[in-house]
């Protein structure tokens, strides 16, 4: 049932069409400032966000000196330093106005476990993910627009029944389940399939960055990593496009477009796509939100050096400014492919702009 | 003479799970160059059905038998080819509904260029957008509203949009599925008066759908009213509309108040019951369960379209032949 709930994304424009005869005449609506209202609005959740992050973490139960330091003091003097080292003795509204100047600069804190700054170690980090999940969600997107567009367009053919079966089949499936089948296939080896890939990683560890062969060594890394990623995304997009396209196939513009003479394949691209992407463009910009932690299990189970893993890594330390750090960045990402999701559905269709 | 549009014994079942249902049954009917045809009826009658086969829009689920002649060549069995050149440049069609028939996300510039840039790709960007304007201007509107989006019109703007983009290649024939359905009744007239004014100036033939006999009563040269799928009447408009010969034709005309007649305003003349599902035909003339004057026979026997001698048909046992 979330498959057919979601095929509603973005749909909101249609309850304009009743208002439609007051809209009609001189008030309308330009882009700038349909843009204009969505950036006030994404400032706000930005806003948000930053008091959740600052107070989600003060408001548990429990010292944060106590909890941070895990027992490692022993003296009552030691326990002072470290508060005022991170300035856990200054009042709370105080500390939350040092908290947003930080923020606001870029700084994030030092982690517990690195002792180098949390916005390095997040830049560092960030990168392998964007390249793992931004690879994935765009050969996802490209690949499942496709499948879901021919299975609706000749829905009840054979091609319809294969790939939404295979499509539901991989959308029930955990990924790092099918990253650990094909770890055991391809990577380790398994009866007359050798070994191809490697088990784990970014690089090896002869391999030189910067040159030919060490920009191989890495898409040699990434190849399952990004295949499972691709796969489990993939279904996602397919089953939302062919529901979308599915519910414009009924429309009266299409008979229209027919009426006038256009071949199948214009009918299907220039008129029944073109609208049927509207959904669609809204789920894969804000699945982009993700790219920075949405891998969190594959990174995990193929060992890549991402945020996923850092953030994985900082809960078992706990790492808290690191944990913090990993949570504002996600939060952020996920802010700006909202405004982004939100800005092109407004390219997209001229009716919510009014 | 040639008609421009000839259907001849135009049959439609729609093949389903549940059985075949007999949308339309042998229905013949022509319209010649410069002349408006009136088909009326009720929802369901089949008359939307009848106006589909003339482009082959049917859903492939329809299967049709009998003859669909455009100039004398069958639509229904051309070449796809042939059947797409012949789409919107030799017949048009303004279809009911302006609003869910153009497309929401593209300009109605672009949407009324569209068919003159597939059917003329010779022509310049720049005489495409002039006809465009002419185009809207032609049926009332200014041609900057070229620019605008269906949506950001009002419901009898759209229909003019349809109007002027089912006159974009200049066709022979127009076929106006209830044009005017959904709008109010000064935009109605508005509309109305613009196909017509169409029609006498660019002596294009124009078959006109409605269920309201009113309307056609005043732009039709002729009006066929169908019923269950078939023609149950045919014959000079005001006639039909005046002096109906089947008694659902003179149901469907007395449900309009006439000016002057007072009581007729209080209690316009109802018909009761509901048209019957055409899956479930009734036997006999499928009439005669709602028919005021049905009588011993009416549920034996079919009565066929019979002249009464002079332009005028009816499908009725009680209409005797001259």
């Amino acid at each position: 049932m979330t498959i057919l709930g979601r095929a509603d994304y973005g749909r909101g424009g249609e309850s304009q069409e009743d208002n439609l005869d007051s809209a009609s005449s001189g008030r309308h609506g330009t882009y700038g400032r349909y843009l204009l209202g969505r950036c006030l609005g994404s400032l706000g959740s930005l806003a948000f966000m930053l008091l959740l992050s600052f107070f989600l973490f003060r408001v548990l139960p429990g010292d944060p000196a106590r909890t941070l330091g895990r027992g490692r003091f022993t003296t009552p003097e030691q326990l002072d330093e470290f508060k005022r080292t991170y300035g856990l003795d200054q009042p709370l509204p105080q500390q939350f106005l040092t908290f947003l100047q930080n923020t606001l600069s870029g700084d994030l804190g030092i982690s517990l476990r690195y002792r180098v700054p949390v916005s390095d170690l997040i830049l560092d980090r960030m990168w392998p993910t964007i390249l793992l999940v931004g690879t994935s969600t765009i050969l996802a997107g490209a690949i499942g627009i496709w499948l879901g567009v021919r299975g609706a367009w000749e829905r009840g053919s054979k091609f319809d029944k294969v790939s939404t079966g295979g499509s539901l089949t991989l959308y029930s499936m955990p990924e790092w389940w099918l990253g650990l089948l094909f770890i055991a296939v391809f990577a380790v080896g398994w009866g007359p399939i050798p070994g191809l890939f490697p088990t784990g990683g970014l690089h090896s560890i002869d391999a030189e960055p910067g040159t030919i062969s060490g920009v191989l060594d890495t898409i040699w890394h990434l190849f399952l990593p990004v295949l499972t990623l691709t796969l489990a995304y993939l279904a996602d997009y397919a089953l939302i496009m062919r529901s979308s396209l599915l519910d414009e196939l009924g429309e009266d513009y299409l008979t229209t477009a027919r009426a006038k003479g256009l071949r199948d394949v214009q009918v299907r691209n220039r008129h029944a796509v073109r609208n049927a992407l509207l959904p669609t463009t809204t789920v894969v910009a804000l699945s982009l939100g993700f790219v920075v932690t949405g891998a969190i299990t594959i990174e995990t189970v193929f060992s890549i050096p991402g945020l996923g893993l850092l953030a994985t890594e900082a809960l078992t330390v706990p790492d808290y400014w690191v944990l913090q750090g990993t949570f504002l960045v996600a939060s952020f990402a996920v802010i700006l492919a909202n405004l982004a999701a939100n800005l092109v559905y407004g390219l997209l269709d001229p009716r919510v702009r009014t | 003479m040639t008609h421009l549009l000839e259907l001849d014994d135009v049959s439609v079942t729609y093949v389903t799970a549940g059985g075949d249902v007999p949308a339309v049954r042998g229905v013949s009917l022509s319209v010649a160059a410069g002349e408006v045809v009136g088909v009326a009826g009720e929802s369901g009658c089949g008359k939307s059905t009848v106006a589909a086969t003339i482009l082959r829009l049917q859903p492939p689920s329809a299967r049709v038998t009998g003859r669909v002649l455009f100039e004398g060549e069958d639509v229904q069995t051309m070449k796809w080819g042939a059947l797409r050149a012949l789409r919107w440049a030799g017949a048009s069609m303004v279809f009911q509904g302006a609003l869910h028939s153009l497309n929401p996300v593209q300009r109605v510039g672009a949407q009324i260029s569209e068919p003159i840039r597939l059917h003329e790709p010779d022509l310049s960007d720049k005489k495409v957008e002039t006809r465009v304007g002419e185009l809207l201007e032609q049926v009332g509107l200014p041609r900057q509203r070229a620019r605008a989006y269906p949506h950001q019109l009002s419901g009898g703007q759209r229909q003019r949009v349809m109007i002027a983009m089912a006159l974009a290649c200049r066709p022979r024939l127009i076929v106006a599925d209830e044009p005017t359905t959904a709008l109010d009744v000064m935009v109605q007239a508005q509309v109305l008066h613009v196909l017509q004014g169409l029609v006498s100036d660019l002596d294009v033939g124009l078959l006109m759908i409605s269920h309201d006999l009113s309307v056609l009563a005043d732009l039709c040269d002729r009006i066929a009213v169908m019923y269950a799928g078939r023609v149950v009447e045919h014959g000079p408009a005001d006639k039909v509309f005046a002096d109906p010969l089947h008694p659902y034709a003179g149901a469907l005309s007395a449900s309009f108040p006439r000016i002057g007649d007072v009581a007729a305003r209080y209690a316009p003349a109802g018909l009761p019951g509901d048209p019957p599902d055409p899956a479930e035909l009734p036997s006999g003339c499928s009439f005669h369960p709602r028919c005021p004057k049905r009588f011993d026979d009416c549920d034996k026997v079919a009565p066929e379209l019979r002249s009464d001698g002079t332009s005028r048909a009816a499908a009725c046992l009680l209409v005797e032949p001259r």
